[in-house]
C-alpha cells in the first residue's frame, strides 16, 4: 500500500503531463480546425446558391475559398431589412455583374435531437427557393440525417415561400410524397420516412427565420435595389 | 526466426477471432451499433480505436509499476480520455468531413468497454511491447466485426458499398426498397447477433 502522499503526487504529475499534452495539441491544431469549419460554411453558402452550377465536381478547399471571394458579397442588415453595419442578420448575395442572382440566408433551429444549421437561398424574386443546405446537425444517420442529402434538399428547389395573396407561408414538409395536383403543392416538399419530427422542426425554424427576414424579402420582392 | 515470439504473436492474433472482444466477450457493442450505418465511418472508427487502444495499453503498461493500485481506474481513464480527445482533434483538423459524420462517437471511445477492459486485464500485468500488440489485436478484432456489420447494413439499408451505388436503379424502378430497419440500431443488433451465432457455431465456442 502506497502512502497518500505518493498517490496524490502521482496523480498531480499525470494530470499536469496530460493536461499539457492536450492544450498543446489543441493549440497546434486549432488554426487548421477553424479553417476547416470556415471553408465548410463557405462551401454550404455556395452550394445553397448553386455555385458552381456543376455540383458533382469535388472542390478543393482552395477552390472553395477562391470561388467564395469571387462570387459572394456578404452584407449585414437590421431587423427592418436595411443594410446596417450593426445589423445582426447576414445575407450572402451572388451576383452576375451588377445583377443579383440569389440571396442566401442562414437558418437554424431544433430538429429532433439537435440544433440544425444551414443556408436557404432565394432567387432574385425573393419568393422562389434556389437551394438549401444543412451543414451541421446531430440527427439520426439514415433517418433525420438524410436532410443533408441531395435528394432531400433538391425537393426544395423551385418551391415558393409566398402564396398568391402575398402571405409568407414558408414551405412545409409533408408526410410521404407531395400531392402534385394539390393547391399547395408549390409550398410543400416530400418528407423523409422515419423522420417526421425532424421534418416538423425544419418546418418551424425555416418559417421562423424567413419571418425574421421578411422586411428584407419584401424589399427585394418589389424590386428595390437593396444594395443602395 | 519470426519477428514476434510465439507468445507475443498470440497476444496480437488471439483477440482477432478466438477471443474477439465483440463476438466472444460481447464488449464494445454500443459503438458497434452506432457507427456501422456506413462503412466509411466504421473504418475511420476502427482506425481511431486502434490508435487509442494500442497507445493507452502501451502507456499504462509502461506506468504499471508506478500506478498506485487504489487510483488505477482513475489513471487509466485520464490516459484514455486524453488520447481520445487528441484523436478527435486530429480528425477534426485533417478529415473534417468524416469527423462530422462520426460526431459524438469518437468522444465515446472513452466509454468503450474494450479500452478500459484491456487496460485493466492486460496492460496492468504486462510489459509495454506486449501490451501494445494486445491493444492492436483487440482493436483489429473489434474493427473486423464493425466493418462486417457495416457492410451488411450499408448494402441492405442504403443499397451502397463504400458510398458507391450497388443495387441498380432498375431494382428501385421495379419496386425494390431499401430496408430502413438496417439503418436503425435494431437492424445492427440482428446482424451482429447473426454474425456472432455464425462465428460461435463454426468455432464451436461455448460460454463457460
Amino acid at each position: 500500500m502506497r502512502s497518500n502522499f505518493y498517490v496524490l503526487s502521482f496523480m498531480a504529475v499525470i494530470t499536469i503531463i496530460l493536461g499539457f499534452l492536450l492544450s498543446y495539441s489543441s493549440a497546434v491544431l486549432k488554426a487548421r480546425q477553424d479553417y476547416n469549419i470556415d471553408i465548410d460554411i463557405k462551401k454550404n453558402i455556395l452550394k445553397s446558391l448553386n455555385i458552381p452550377a456543376d455540383q458533382s465536381k469535388k472542390l478543393s478547399q482552395g477552390d472553395i475559398q477562391k470561388l467564395y471571394d469571387e462570387e459572394i458579397t456578404s452584407i449585414n442588415i437590421n431587423e427592418k431589412g436595411i443594410i446596417s453595419e450593426n445589423g445582426t442578420l447576414s445575407v450572402y448575395i451572388a451576383k452576375d455583374g451588377d445583377q443579383p442572382t440569389g440571396y442566401s440566408i442562414p437558418i437554424s433551429g431544433k430538429g429532433l435531437w439537435s440544433t440544425i444549421y444551414g443556408y436557404l437561398a432565394l432567387e432574385p424574386d425573393g419568393n422562389t427557393i434556389k437551394g438549401i443546405t444543412f451543414y451541421q446537425h446531430g440527427e439520426t444517420p439514415g433517418l433525420g440525417g438524410e436532410l443533408e442529402k441531395d435528394w432531400f434538399t433538391a425537393n426544395y428547389v423551385g418551391k415558393k415561400i409566398y402564396n398568391s395573396d402575398g402571405m409568407l407561408v414558408s414551405v412545409e414538409i409533408v408526410k410521404g410524397q407531395v400531392n402534385q395536383s394539390g393547391v399547395n403543392a408549390i409550398h410543400q416538399v416530400d418528407g423523409i420516412s422515419g423522420a417526421t419530427l425532424t421534418g416538423k422542426g425544419l418546418n418551424n425554424f425555416i418559417a421562423q427565420d424567413l419571418n425574421i427576414y421578411k422586411p428584407f424579402l419584401d424589399r427585394i420582392r418589389v424590386g428595390e435595389n437593396i444594395l443602395e | 526466426m519470426s519477428i514476434l515470439s510465439k507468445k507475443s504473436k498470440l497476444a496480437l492474433t488471439d483477440p482477432m477471432i478466438s477471443n474477439n472482444p465483440i463476438s466472444v466477450q460481447i464488449l464494445g457493442i454500443c459503438s458497434a451499433l452506432a457507427v456501422t450505418v456506413k462503412m466509411e465511418t466504421a473504418i475511420v472508427m476502427t482506425l481511431a480505436v486502434m490508435f487509442v487502444l494500442s497507445m493507452s495499453n502501451t502507456v499504462i503498461a509502461a506506468l504499471r509499476k508506478f500506478i498506485p493500485n487504489r487510483v488505477r481506474i482513475i489513471v487509466m481513464l485520464t490516459v484514455i480520455a486524453s488520447l481520445v480527445i487528441v484523436t478527435d482533434q486530429i480528425l477534426k483538423a485533417y478529415v473534417y468531413d468524416i469527423s462530422k459524420q462520426l460526431s459524438v462517437f469518437v468522444g465515446l471511445i472513452i466509454t468503450n468497454c474494450i479500452v478500459m477492459g484491456r487496460a485493466e486485464a492486460f496492460a496492468m500485468q504486462n510489459p509495454p511491447g506486449k501490451a501494445f500488440l494486445d491493444g492492436l489485436g483487440n482493436a483489429t478484432g473489434y474493427g473486423i466485426y464493425l466493418i462486417a456489420v457495416s457492410i451488411f447494413r450499408e448494402l441492405l439499408g442504403s443499397g451502397t458499398f463504400l458510398n458507391m451505388q450497388i443495387i441498380p436503379q432498375s431494382f428501385y424502378d421495379s419496386g425494390y426498397l431499401n430496408a430502413g430497419l438496417f439503418v436503425l440500431s435494431p437492424g445492427a443488433f440482428i446482424i451482429l447477433g447473426l454474425i456472432i451465432w455464425f462465428q460461435r457455431s463454426t468455432t464451436k465456442y461455448e460460454e463457460a
